[in-house]
């Protein structure tokens, strides 16, 4: 995660944003593919990009800022490394997954409203049903999903992929010194 | 049976003609049933939304009114078991959710909420609340804020944006977790509001109220190091009395001077004395343009809430904004300037209060140019409702009182000044001024007909002496962008524009009491009219204490020392504050800063393109490991925009290679130092 890399992201994303306006002809009717178009590239909807999505087309910022929170599939706030749903289905509320999931906003310190860690490693979410009833309850760790999960393994869960990023960075850090890995 | 051939329906077996109405609702109240509504408001759209407005339409159902479009030979009933039961859960519904802190909530006894309650007659809420309590925006120096208390009616947000034109405030989120919050959950002193107020007007609960600054004058009143000066804008004249009972437009000079006395200030004065000095200086700088065919068309500059607009939406317009102060801050500056000599006392200890039918009135007071070295012209804004709470809390019968005049000198005025308070009356009073000036002598007329009425936006063409004006008038923000717009793409001659961001003119301001008669405005504009003809004189240029003063104290008309208290300067303004968008971020320790604008103006400037070929040179050319490159919205330089800033120098009209050639100037420097 060398930053070199998120500072030529942001311009090029900055460009892409453009790009997306003007395939739009800058038409306030085509806000929503707009945002999802943006959504796409930065899997968020920063703050500051709705603004400049707003002053170009036109519109009051709380009319945007409306728009891109009605709609569930739309995020406002940056998403962490590794998303974590955790399922909150009849079948698995029955089967106690609400436990599971404070026991993973307490090892992560995120909650209800602050669904991301600071560390900006995980994000923490819970969804309606993952159709995968006979499972529950159920986490999904961003593609791979866990059935019959209790709030114990969900922690060391969490702390096995907490150990693999600490351990992946201090290799990176290390080959970094050995001038191994050059920012680009 | 003679009007066969008209159409009627029936309403609670009572038949009622049709004669254009536009949905059922309009027909119910017009048979004099005040059906309950949240979300109905006659000048914004059908939002259809809080469902108090049902009625059984015989053989369809149970249909909301105000949705409903009016067809002959339908039979309405207005009030069954079924709807009064509907009505009871939707009002508990709304109640569950709702602070019931009524006893202290500026809107109680004139709560649509409240009332409804008592009217079905609800003793118990069946419901138990669903949500957090949020906090309290104060952020606002006009408004406060308090979303605990709103229905979700959407008013305040058509009102914002149809009449306004702004949307400074929408709903968010979804389902359980709905709101109505400025962009991104900011508070609303952060965000493009301009203070009209008007969303308080309409809000029919506690959710949007003006910001009372009661406690702070009271306090002020019980000093006795501090003279206290008042001074009352000529609408509150026409709409105070509402507050005590009486009808809109009913006039309570004579009172509400009795008043103010009873209630301590030391000197009682009439803003309308400032519109008159207004009106002179105004005209005078309208003539000289005039003559001068520069900066013309001239917009009035009197309404807070318009000014802050223009400064937000048209900074490329300012020029041609009147530099005159408004009134109100004539009226402050003037009193303060003068008060060692005239009153005897220290600047620090004159305090100014204004009584104003205005909520953005409250902002133009913190204004830091108008005031000296921090201390403000005008040290507290009330409104029409606040002065009506003072003088109930003081005991005072508001209709027993005894009829006093204002204090003199600046307590005299003339009509001009009294018809500042309504839509077209600063236009008036102008024409009234620069009519004599055009024609070098008495004008015989003193009333403009041409340019009174309702409607939003007006235009006249009045020929004096050979020279033609003409004059456009409107009111709500709304119509302004209109106007603007086109004078901004120079597609019309007018010569002077009035602005007043309220529906209406002042009359209809936001800190009026809140009225549910629904022609109110026309009925308290008739009354300021009426005012203006009572009195003996209607021109300011009549007014003997204007002549004075400029005699005794200010020199010349337009003058260097009127110059200094009387006009103002205007800025360019951010719609969001401190919204930046980083784009590369630089690495090390050395950086070079470089920040483009893509706030509206800048934007239509082509400031986008510049950014962009700046971001591929940078990239380039290797750079980007030492450059800090934002976006920001708004320098409030629009005038020169497109604008960048290269480490603290700003370039104004930028192309992209300027600001590449003075970047790489920048780093050469860096690297010279580094050296
Ligand atoms: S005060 Fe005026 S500008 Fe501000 S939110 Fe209310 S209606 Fe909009
Ligand atoms: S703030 Fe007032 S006007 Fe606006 S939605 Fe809430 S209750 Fe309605
Ligand atoms: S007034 Fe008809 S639904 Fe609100």
């Amino acid at each position: 995660m060398a930053t070199a890399h998120l500072t030529v992201d942001r311009a090029e994303k900055f460009r892409i944003v453009c790009g997306i306006l003007d395939r739009h002809g800058y038409r306030p009717s085509g806000l929503i593919p707009i945002l999802q178009a943006i959504q796409r590239e930065y899997q968020y909807l920063p703050e500051e990009v709705l603004t400049f999505v707003a002053t170009s087309l036109d519109l009051p910022p709380a009319r945007v800022f409306g728009v891109a929170t009605f709609y569930a599939h739309f995020a406002l706030e940056q998403k962490g490394k590794h998303v974590i749903r955790i399922c909150d289905g009849t079948a698995c509320h029955v089967k106690q997954s609400l436990p599971i999931l404070n026991a993973i906003h307490g090892e992560l310190g995120t909650s209800e409203k602050q669904k991301t860690s600071i560390d900006a490693l995980f994000t923490v979410e819970t969804v309606a049903c993952l159709g995968a009833c006979g499972l529950a309850p159920v986490v999904v760790v961003d593609e791979q999903v866990y059935g019959g999960m209790t709030p114990e393994r969900a922690v060391a869960l969490v702390n096995e992929i907490k150990m693999q990023e600490i351990a992946g960075d201090a290799q990176a850090a290390a080959a970094a010194v050995n001038g191994e890995l050059h920012v680009h | 049976m003679k009007e066969l051939t008209q159409p009627t329906l029936t309403i609670d077996g009572k038949t009622v003609l049709i004669e254009g109405e536009r949905n059922l609702l309009e027909l119910v109240r017009k048979a004099e049933i005040d059906l309950p509504t949240f979300c109905y408001h006659s000048e914004l759209s059908v939002y259809g939304a809080c469902r108090l407005c049902l009625v059984q339409v015989e053989g369809r159902g149970i249909m909301g009114a105000c949705s409903t479009p009016p067809e002959p030979g339908l039979k309405i009933l207005t009030t069954t078991q079924e709807i009064r039961e509907i009505r009871r859960i939707a009002v508990e519904l709304l109640l569950a959710n709702h602070d019931q802190q009524c006893p202290t909530c500026a809107r109680s006894a004139n709560c649509q909420l409240q009332i409804l309650a008592q009217r079905l007659g609800i003793r118990k809420v069946r419901f138990k609340p669903v949500h957090a309590p949020v906090p309290i925006d104060e952020s606002s120096p006009s408004l406060v804020r308090d979303p605990n208390k709103c229905v979700l009616c959407g008013d305040c947000v058509r009102m914002c944006s149809e009449i306004q034109g702004i949307g400074a405030i929408d709903f968010a989120h979804r389902g359980h977790d709905v709101c109505v919050t400025p962009a991104f959950g900011k508070q609303l002193g952060d965000v493009e509001c301009v203070n009209c107020g008007q969303c308080a007007s309409v809000c029919p609960t506690g959710a949007l109220t003006p910001k009372s600054e009661v406690d702070e004058v009271w306090s002020l009143l019980a000093d006795p190091e501090q003279k206290v000066v008042v001074q009352v804008a000529p609408a509150v004249r026409v709409g105070l009395g509402e507050c005590f009972g009486l009808k809109p437009g009913d006039i309570t000079t004579g009172q509400i001077a009795g008043a103010l006395r009873r209630l301590g200030f030391d000197q009682v004065y009439d803003t309308s004395f400032a519109a008159d000095l207004t009106v002179i200086e105004e005209g005078t700088e309208f003539l000289k343009r005039k003559q001068e065919g520069r900066k013309l068309p001239m917009f009035t500059s009197c309404c807070p809430g318009w000014v802050k607009y223009a400064e937000q939406y048209f900074p490329d317009l300012l020029p041609n904004l009147s530099t005159c102060r408004s009134p109100q801050a004539m009226f402050g500056s003037l009193i303060k300037a003068m008060a060692p000599e005239q009153l005897k006392v220290d600047r620090k200890n004159v305090k100014v209060v204004a009584i104003m039918p205005c909520t953005a009135k409250k902002f133009e007071a913190q204004r830091p140019e108008l005031g000296v070295d921090g201390d403000p012209d005008v040290d507290h804004v009330l409104t029409t409702q606040e002065l009506a709470h003072m003088i109930q809390s003081a005991g005072l019968i508001f209709n027993s009182l005894e009829t006093e005049s204002f204090d003199m000198p600046y307590g005299f005025y003339t009509g001009a000044g009294v018809i500042f308070g309504n839509s077209g009356g600063v236009m008036e009073a102008v024409l009234r001024y620069a009519g004599e000036k055009l024609k070098g002598g008495k004008l015989d007329r003193i009333d403009f007909q041409e340019i009174r009425g309702e409607s939003g936006m007006r235009e006249a063409s009045i020929t004096v002496d050979n020279t033609e004006l003409k004059l456009a008038v409107v009111h709500g923000l709304r119509n302004a962008r209109v106007v603007a717009e086109q004078v901004r793409a120079g597609k019309c001659g007018y010569d002077l524009i009035e602005v007043m961001a309220c529906p209406g003119g002042c009359i209809g301001g936001a800190g009026q009491p809140v009225s549910t008669n629904h022609n109110a405005r026309a009925l308290r504009t008739k009354g300021l009219y009426e005012a203006d003809k009572m009195l003996q004189l209607h021109k300011s240029q009549d007014n003997v204490v204007v002549t004075e003063c400029y005699a005794k104290f200010l020199g010349d008309i337009g003058g260097e020392k009127a110059h200094h208290l009387l006009h103002t300067s205007y800025q360019s303004r951010h719609r969001i504050v401190d919204e930046v968008l980083p784009l590369m971020q630089a690495r090390g320790s050395r950086k070079n800063k470089v920040s483009v604008c893509l706030g509206t103006n800048c934007y239509l400037k082509g400031s986008q393109e510049v950014l962009k070929t700046l971001l591929y040179h940078v990239q380039a050319t290797g750079l980007d490991n030492q450059i800090d490159v934002r976006a920001a919205f708004c320098m409030d330089e629009c005038e020169c925009g497109p604008n960048a800033i290269v480490d603290g120098e700003h370039i104004h009209d930028c192309l992209a290679a300027n600001v590449i050639e003075i970047l790489e100037n920048h780093v050469e420097n860096e690297d010279k130092r580094e050296k």
